[in-house]
């Protein structure tokens, strides 16, 4: 497999955060990639539950030369894990990029509007804008909410600081934070009638890019899609539809009931109760669903959530052929550094 | 109350009119306001407003209310207080991703929406965050005082973050004046009584009415 991430270390003591090109909202090599009209892959880091800057590199190591940006989700599920914008600090200072996720569910507008300066002073330049699964579900359901935003209003608080250079409070920024910034979507739970409503909201209040939640059900996502560009979405916004890979029947139970947010038809749990090997069955599937999913117009790219199965992710690209067509981004393996020596 | 909550959204229409006669009504009757002061004004109608609210839709006396872009259905009783929802965890059969037992507020929202006149135009545009300083506050008043002063063109309040977020907000503040609002707000307005309340959003569930 050919790497796609270019190193470029970046120490925030030393340099200065590099400048969007031309045309571009950020120096982001995603938006890059997505822009030159190539197919992007984006997975989501497994966040350790550690202090050691290695954890993040060792949980990174399977997706750095496979992926355009790796996700560093933001305690999500409300359970409590190293925060996003630490793991998109240790990302950046090896060079690869980051999708750094806020959920609107801990912290208040105060709080997060600060948090997206610091993080654009590290490197970071794609930002993922949550609401946030509810702290119930989680492994501290006692918590506090927040809630203080919701992920438009807090869109359309990352645009104003970026493209009018101020804070909510309208106070001016000396240097706006220069961020791709991507919002999420739910394209198989109820109201399917007004999900593609919704994503012209997020259109609206200042997503440039979307990162779906896991599609099982490829009809819904094709008559989602449909109505999508129906509206001339695709073209407003970069859609990377999540995918990943299933353990087992009984994991895939688990998920749909626990998880918010999360539909797995019944024919495909059947699939897997019935294979011999669940395990390989739900990697078959999601092969199957990234090939069905590229032929989808109007996707521009693939998101795998590969929870505690990341090493799988460069296989499942691998094999689903998605990135043959890819031109950009390729280097030679042999130069990349050793993540653990950095 | 639950039962009540669902029946204004099935009558959204009805209630969208009620509302606009409304408005233009306490609109027309700005002079006499003024001169009475929106000061002494301010407690008894917040009181007025919250017992017809809260029996209504659930009031959470907000202070800055949208009900009109949300299809009649309260976005404060929703348990992550989204402004623009619905959020992704609704369960099937269009219920609550935190409170199970009931329905998602936002797909009551978008349902509302479509039953009345302006609804799905009003519901697409993009709400700021709530200013929770006015919690408590009449709502009512604040509409009246926004359109008034927008009629009478006078220069609003002088706040630099009530301009920022109208701005950032633009749609909102067009549509919904008191969602944004500039206004000078009469001191009473920024009483403390609704502060003690906000927490008990997310923890007690007569606040739903689903609890008897």
């Amino acid at each position: 497999m050919t790497p796609i991430q270019t190193p470029e270390p970046f120490d925030p003591i030393i340099d200065v955060p590099p400048k969007a090109p031309e045309g571009h909202k950020s120096a982001s090599k995603l938006e890059r990639v997505l822009r030159a009209g190539e197919f992007a892959v984006t997975a989501e880091l497994n966040p350790p539950d550690s202090s050691n800057p290695l954890d993040v590199l060792e949980a990174a190591q399977p997706l750095r030369e496979v992926t355009d940006a790796i996700n560093a989700t933001d305690a999500s599920g409300a359970n409590c894990h190293m925060s996003s914008i630490g793991i998109c600090s240790v990302l950046s200072r090896v060079g690869l990029s980051s999708v750094f996720q806020i959920s609107c569910r801990d912290r208040n507008r105060i709080a997060i509007q600060g948090d997206v300066l610091g993080a654009a002073s590290m490197g970071v330049s794609n930002v993922l804008c949550l609401t946030g699964d509810g702290v119930g579900v989680g492994d501290q359901p006692g918590a506090r909410p927040v809630f203080d935003f919701d992920c438009m209003s807090l869109l359309r608080t990352l645009r104003t600081m970026r493209d009018e250079s101020t804070f909510l409070s309208g106070r001016k920024l000396s240097t706006p934070p220069q961020i791709f910034l991507g919002a999420a979507a739910n394209p198989c739970i109820e109201p399917l009638e007004h999900r593609a409503d919704r994503l012209a909201k997020k259109v609206n209040a200042g997503a440039d890019f979307i990162q779906t939640n896991y599609i099982f059900d490829i009809e819904l996502f094709r008559r989602y899609m449909e109505r999508v560009r129906d509206m001339g979405l695709d073209d407003k916004v970069f859609i990377l539809a999540g995918v990943g890979p299933l353990a087992s029947a009984k994991s895939a139970r688990w998920m749909r009931s626990n998880v918010p947010g999360i539909h797995i038809p019944d024919p495909v749990i059947e699939r897997l109760e019935k294979a011999e090997k669940p395990g390989e069955e739900g990697k078959k599937l999601c092969i199957e669903l990234l090939q069905q999913i590229r032929e989808i117009r109007g996707v521009k790219g693939a998101h795998i959530m590969a929870y505690r199965r990341e090493h799988l992710v460069g296989s499942i690209i691998e094999e689903s052929g998605i990135m043959k067509e890819r031109t950009t981004g390729k280097q030679p393996a042999a130069q990349q550094p050793d993540l653990k020596q950095n | 109350m639950y039962f009540l909550r669902r029946f204004t959204v099935r009558h959204a229409r009805f209630f969208e009119g009620l509302y606009n006669t409304m408005e233009s009504t306490m609109i027309a009757f700005d002079p006499l306001s003024r001169r009475i002061g929106y000061n002494r004004l301010e407690r008894p109608v917040a009181i007025v407003e919250k017992l017809t609210k809260g029996l209504l839709f659930d009031c959470q006396m907000c202070g800055q209310c949208v009900l009109s872009s949300t299809g009649m259905s309260c976005p404060m009783n929703c348990p992550k207080n989204l402004r623009n929802g619905p959020c992704g965890g609704v369960r099937p059969g269009g219920l609550c991703e935190v409170i199970p037992m009931m329905r998602c507020v936002w797909v009551e929202a978008w349902q509302g929406a479509e039953r009345m006149k302006y609804g799905v135009e009003r519901i697409k545009v993009v709400q700021p965050p709530v200013n929770r300083e006015l919690e408590g506050s009449s709502s009512w008043l604040r509409v009246v005082r926004e359109k008034a002063a927008l009629q009478r063109s006078l220069r609003p309040s002088s706040d630099r973050s009530k301009h920022a977020i109208a701005r950032a907000f633009r749609g909102a503040r067009k549509i919904e004046p008191a969602a944004a609002p500039v206004a000078v707000e009469p001191s009473a307005a920024l009483s403390e009584q609704a502060v003690k309340e906000s927490t008990a959003v997310f923890t007690d569930p007569k606040k739903f009415g689903l609890e008897k």
